[in-house]
């Protein structure tokens, strides 16, 4: 017990003597925080439109006004040629074009019937996708004031009027989606990059040797290298709790107990990788590019920006390895939800499961090779 | 520098017990690449024994098996009686390493890597404080200074402090000397001498054949094989062919020329002069001075000398 004790004493000066390790701490919550709470979000603002009005009545110009006042929208130029509109669409000037072909008040009036033109630019398959959608919301929004105020028709009655709220999420805040599931990758980030750095970094060194021929025992050494990090990832969630409240006032619904008892678990979890890991790379740089490659499949399949119900079915078998996945849950269930132990045991005890499976299997690699 | 009679100094203690290192027939390769075969010796306790030979002659990965770092592929060695698999834990508690290439905590202190190298012993500076006294009061000055800012000498002494501090029965030292200034390597076999005193077994490598002259008795290594065990002196003996030291005024020429001749052994450089070993039992010096005329060589000196450990070991590599 003595000798793990010392072992912490030596990495904590170690790691607190390197010069970037307390910007890694502080800045790096706060910048990941900050950028991608504002960024990584489904929202779609400022969608520029072009407007060809080609009918220039008063009916055009009412239809061309609906589209500049919705918020969605930045009307970025006029014209009456569609080919200099198109223009405009191919140099990214703009990623909508709404024409009004000549006759369209006519034909309101006299056919009841008209055409209008919307093209979008479907680079972007999503984006394109609600940008026609907000344009089709608007186009029939103006639609039924046609034919309530002009055509002097009384709307008919809605046989089913649908009205929806939104439960743990009323304003379908992103922020309040998101900074929950940024905070997991911060704890993991942390802890499974550090630790697997650190480890590999002895060996780098050459270090390792004169450890190897002292007293020191391997699980000993591996606690002694472990434990700093659950630490430094432990306050790094609170940290990140700290700001997420003081800067987006995320709700916390849950008890922080409970996430910080489940974060616990977890961190082991990413510890392990970690440790297994550095037992199978030899330079900080194999470790670094190896823990990336994990990072980067667990964090797009994790749900964190596409929810995984929409994945084919195998990646959904896979998410059942992927433990982000299953933090996030955890997070965002007892922040937004407030849920408690039981709702999220299904959770937690795959994640026990996961830190048992890895450690052992690092512990094991570990003997083999060291 | 001869000494007879004596061969290396015993203390009374140590003539009962056994020997501090006993190794049998040991074998370690790598894939292919064999890195020390069949190699047998002993090391009695409280002498200083070198491994001497070139790099590659398997001097690391001997001191890695017997160290525990390594596990050998055949035979069997001991350390202190316990042997390097079964009783590896043991071993690593009795003794004191220092690899080769420097492997102390750049980014701790002096005084912290000490300290920490002396808990994980589960010993401290204090208690042991009296065999260092001597290597660390010449770093003790700068003991808040992080080891990686030290030079090459200190960090050296430093190396040899933290290797010491939990009193170890055997010393094993890879290659201390390597890299180190004239000056240091000095000090650094004084400071050996100065541990012997306690009673410690030191095992050390070096390619420095000077240095042989130093141990209590010597390995010569060559390509995983050990060539020779002996004392300096006995080494030195053993080589019965006359030696004479050529120089010429085309000493470019000379190593070809001298080989090229019929009652040529060995030739090789040595120094500012290369060194000449005849097949015949005597030095015919005229015969030399005549064929080397003929050959266009001038100004030639041809001085019969005694050999060195180096042409021991250049002898020693012609036989093989």
């Amino acid at each position: 017990m003595r000798t793990i004790l010392f072992i912490l004493q030596k990495e904590f000066i170690q790691i607190f003597r390197n010069k970037t390790m307390l910007p890694i701490i502080f800045v790096v919550p706060l910048v990941q925080l900050m950028v991608l709470s504002y960024t990584a979000t489904f929202e779609i603002k400022n969608v520029n439109l072009f407007i060809v009005d080609q009918d220039n009545s008063p009916a055009s110009r009412n239809l061309a006004s609906k589209f500049k006042g919705s918020p969605f929208y930045t009307v970025v130029d006029f014209s009456v040629s569609y080919i200099v509109a198109e223009e405009a669409l191919i140099n990214n000037k703009t990623d909508q074009i709404l024409q009004i072909p000549p006759g369209f008040e006519k034909g309101i009036i006299s056919h009841k019937e008209s055409n209008l033109q919307v093209t979008t630019n479907a680079i972007n398959g999503s984006a394109a996708s609600l940008m026609s959608a907000y344009a089709l919301s608007i186009i029939k929004d103006y639609n039924s004031n046609i034919i309530v105020e002009q055509l002097g028709l009384r709307h008919p009655p809605d046989p089913i009027r649908i009205s929806s709220a939104f439960w743990y999420n009323p304003e379908l805040n992103y922020f309040t989606y998101m900074v929950p599931g940024i905070l997991v990758l911060l704890v993991t980030i942390i802890s499974a990059f550090l630790s697997a750095m650190n480890i590999v970094r002895e060996k780098e060194i050459g270090t390792i040797e004169q450890i190897n021929v002292t007293p020191i025992r391997k699980y000993q050494f591996i606690v002694g290298k472990l434990i700093p990090f659950w630490f430094i990832a432990l306050f790094e969630l609170a940290f990140g709790l700290i700001l997420a409240k003081l800067m987006f006032d995320i709700p916390m619904l849950g008890s922080l107990g409970l996430i910080f008892f489940v974060a616990g678990v977890y961190i082991l979890v990413t510890l392990g990788l970690g440790l297994l890991i550095s037992t199978l790379t030899n330079t900080q740089q194999q470790s670094m590019f190896l823990t990336y490659f994990f990072m980067i499949i667990f964090i797009l399949m994790s749900g964190l920006f596409t929810p995984v119900q929409s994945m084919p079915e195998w990646a959904q078998w896979l998410n059942k390895l992927n433990p982000i996945a299953y933090f996030i849950d955890v997070m965002r269930m007892v922040l937004l939800k407030g849920s408690v132990f039981s709702d999220i045991s299904k959770q937690f005890f795959s994640l026990l499961g996961l830190a048992v499976l890895l450690n052992m299997l690092a512990v094991w690699r570990y003997r083999k090779v060291a | 520098m001869l000494v007879t009679g004596i061969q290396y100094p015993v203390s009374s203690i140590s003539l009962m017990s056994t020997p501090s290192v006993i190794i049998k027939n040991l074998s370690k390769s790598y894939g292919k690449v064999e890195a020390i075969s069949d190699i047998s010796l002993t090391v009695d306790k409280g002498e200083i024994f070198g491994c001497i030979g070139p790099d590659g002659a398997g001097k690391t990965t001997l001191f890695r098996i017997l160290v525990t770092l390594l596990v050998p592929d055949n035979g069997s060695a001991s350390v202190e009686g316990y042997d390097v698999v079964s009783d590896f834990k043991k071993i690593r508690k009795i003794v004191g390493y220092m690899p080769g290439r420097f492997s102390l905590y750049q980014d701790l202190s002096v005084e912290e890597n000490l300290k920490f190298f002396a808990s994980s012993f589960k010993t401290t500076i204090e208690e042991n404080y009296y065999l260092i006294e001597d290597i660390y009061k010449q770093i003790e000055p700068f003991k808040k200074r992080l080891a990686g800012k030290l030079s090459g000498g200190m960090k050296q002494k430093l190396a040899l402090s933290c290797a010491l501090i939990h009193k170890p029965e055997i010393l094993f030292l890879d290659e201390p000397t390597t890299g180190v200034d004239a000056v240091s390597r000095k000090e650094f076999w004084d400071m050996l001498k100065r541990l012997k005193e306690w009673g410690i077994t030191i095992m050390v490598s070096t390619p420095y054949m000077d240095e042989a002259a130093l141990c209590d008795r010597v390995a010569l290594m060559q390509d995983g094989e050990i060539m020779s065990i002996n004392t300096p002196a006995g080494i030195i003996n053993a080589h019965k062919k006359p030696l004479a030291s050529v120089r010429t005024n085309n000493m470019f020429k000379l190593v070809e020329d001298l080989l090229s001749m019929n009652d040529c052994h060995s030739a090789y450089r040595f120094g500012a002069s290369v060194h000449f070993t005849p097949k015949s039992d005597q030095l015919k010096t005229e015969v030399l001075l005549q064929n080397l005329r003929k050959l266009g060589h001038n100004d030639i000196e041809v001085a019969p000398i005694s050999p060195e450990i180096e042409d021991c070991f250049m002898e020693l590599m012609t036989i093989a």
